[in-house]
């Protein structure tokens, strides 16, 4: 039971983990980006928006918790051509990236704003703020400060969950450990390799992101 | 013609007298390892006349055929929802049979156990999508080719694609690590776009979704695809990899190999074996078949 590992053939193939891993880097800023951001509109609409949008983000909400995230996927590449709505595929894994941890981080956020004493709100209408001023600067600010870790779980959960995304024939990370596979039959290094590139991607994306924590909230530096 | 029951299905418990003779040999007794060699022989030495003498003139006088088919392999050969046998290779052996004015037996057949039953003479002909390869040849003989099965580049009709250069700027799709894949990989134009995904699914659905706009794949996939009947209907524009089958049968049978020849030639020519294609691959035979 000796396995003589061999990564000789790495030498062909480094180029395609550049690009996967290039892919896969990219994929989780434009996914984690405009993620939060609706993940941020969501949480507003359903806890403070208007009578009429709570139900229907709630229903987007639920309806992306409750299902797979290679559904979606497949749904948004393979199922909208049919409606006239044609994606490419990395058009299509970004959007079904942004649509899961859109659904997820207004979850997270939601959280948040609810913690947030109904006292705050009242402190900012005296303060003459408008609805606006007080959800962003009383409300938003000290909600995803104590959500912040659990909403950078959740952009590195995505971004490993991003790994289903070579099933629509994205170029990404798994895409390039499978092609690499398939082509040389060294099935134990090419998951070894990428199974130490999503680790370090994970572990610097976690670290990068309670860093970037620190540098949003500087005044609760030290209190978690 | 009068045919009782065109196909039986005969049973397929007999049981194999030299691998039951191999199956008695213990190392530890010495004795029956040696009748069981002895057995081993005599049922070698009694197989062998029967392999030496005309399999044509014995299916003539035995009034019947019997064929080895594939059971799990569509469109070539499954059982249909009336637990009948179906496919290309079941239209093949009865075609065979009717010609020969002799009733039909089918034998379900794996790829795995096809050349034993026919070098065992449990069947006359292997009717099973079998490819030529040299280990076959080596051991049985061929017929000439009865069906297309082959790996080419499939597009919608109207889509102008004749060879490997006209890929040149469009997107293909193809199953990862399939042979079309390593094939087209070497071939395809480098301004080809070539999207890969992880099974045939992926593939069919790309090409039907308009996510890519022609595909590399299995003339069999493709009749699977067409066999749906959906809107958009995968044409061959050029062949990859061309493996066709033929009709296996044991070696030193000149006249029945010339009558299985004559009966494909005949077929080809009078218009038979375009409409078992039109009707299992959804396509005509291709050129040169």
């Amino acid at each position: 039971m000796t396995y003589e590992f061999d990564f000789a053939w790495l030498a062909g193939y480094w180029p395609v983990f550049a690009r996967g891993v290039a892919m896969t880097i990219r994929l989780i800023l434009v996914g984690g980006v405009l993620g939060i951001a609706l993940g941020i509109f969501c949480a507003w609409g359903r806890a403070l928006g208007p009578r009429w949008l709570r139900p229907l983000v709630a229903l987007y909400v639920e309806l992306i918790r409750n299902t797979p995230f290679l559904i979606q996927l497949f749904f948004i590449f393979f199922g909208l051509p049919a409606a006239g709505f044609r994606l490419n595929e990395v058009e299509a894994a970004s959007l079904a990236m942004v649509i899961n941890l859109g659904a997820y981080s207004a979850e997270i956020i939601r959280a948040g704003i609810e913690a947030t004493p109904r006292g705050q709100f009242e402190a900012g209408a005296s303060l003459a703020l408008s609805p606006l001023q007080t959800f962003r600067h009383v409300v938003l600010i000290p909600a995803l400060q104590k959500i912040w870790p659990a909403l950078a779980s959740q952009v590195v959960i995505v971004m490993l969950g991003s790994a289903v995304v070579s099933q629509i024939a994205v170029e990404d990370l798994t895409f390039a450990a499978n092609f690499a596979q398939s082509r040389t039959f060294r099935a134990f290094e090419a998951y070894f390799l990428s199974t130490a590139i999503y680790l370090a991607l994970a572990i610097l994306l976690r670290f990068l992101l309670l860093r970037l924590g620190d540098l949003l909230f500087p005044h609760k530096r030290g209190a978690r | 013609m009068t045919r009782r029951d065109p196909i039986r299905m005969p049973s397929n418990d007999r049981p194999a007298p030299a691998r039951a003779a191999h199956s008695q040999g213990r190392p530890m007794i010495t004795k029956r390892r040696l009748l069981a060699a002895a057995l081993a022989a005599a049922t070698a030495l009694s197989a062998a006349p029967a392999a030496f003498a005309d399999a044509l003139e014995d299916i003539k006088s035995a009034g019947i055929i019997r064929v080895a088919v594939p059971q799990d392999f569509p469109p070539f050969g499954s059982v249909g929802t009336d637990m009948k046998p179906q496919g290309y290779d079941v239209d093949m052996a009865r075609l065979i049979a009717t010609r020969l004015n002799v009733d039909l037996a089918l034998v379900p057949v794996t790829s795995a156990n096809r050349i034993p039953f026919l070098q065992t003479g449990k069947v006359d002909l292997v009717i099973s999508s079998m490819g030529k390869n040299p280990e076959r040849d080596a051991v049985i003989d061929f017929s000439d080719a009865y069906a297309p099965f082959y790996n080419g580049v499939f597009g919608p009709e109207d889509l102008a694609i004749a060879d490997a250069s006209d890929l040149s700027g469009r997107t293909v799709g193809v199953t990862r690590g399939s042979i079309e894949d390593l094939e087209l990989t070497k071939i395809a134009p480098a301004d080809a776009t070539l999207k890969r995904y992880e099974d045939n699914n992926g593939t069919i659905s790309a090409f039907l979704s308009g996510q890519v706009e022609a595909i590399a794949t299995g003339n069999v996939v493709a009749a699977a695809i067409i066999a749906q009947d959906p809107p958009k209907k995968p044409a061959m524009k050029f062949l990859i990899k061309n493996s066709p089958c033929y009709v296996g049968l044991n070696e030193n049978e000149p006249a029945l190999q010339a009558a299985v020849n004559e009966i494909i030639a005949a077929a080809k020519a009078d218009g038979a074996l375009e409409e078992i294609a039109q009707q299992w691959l959804g396509m005509g035979l291709p050129e040169g078949l």
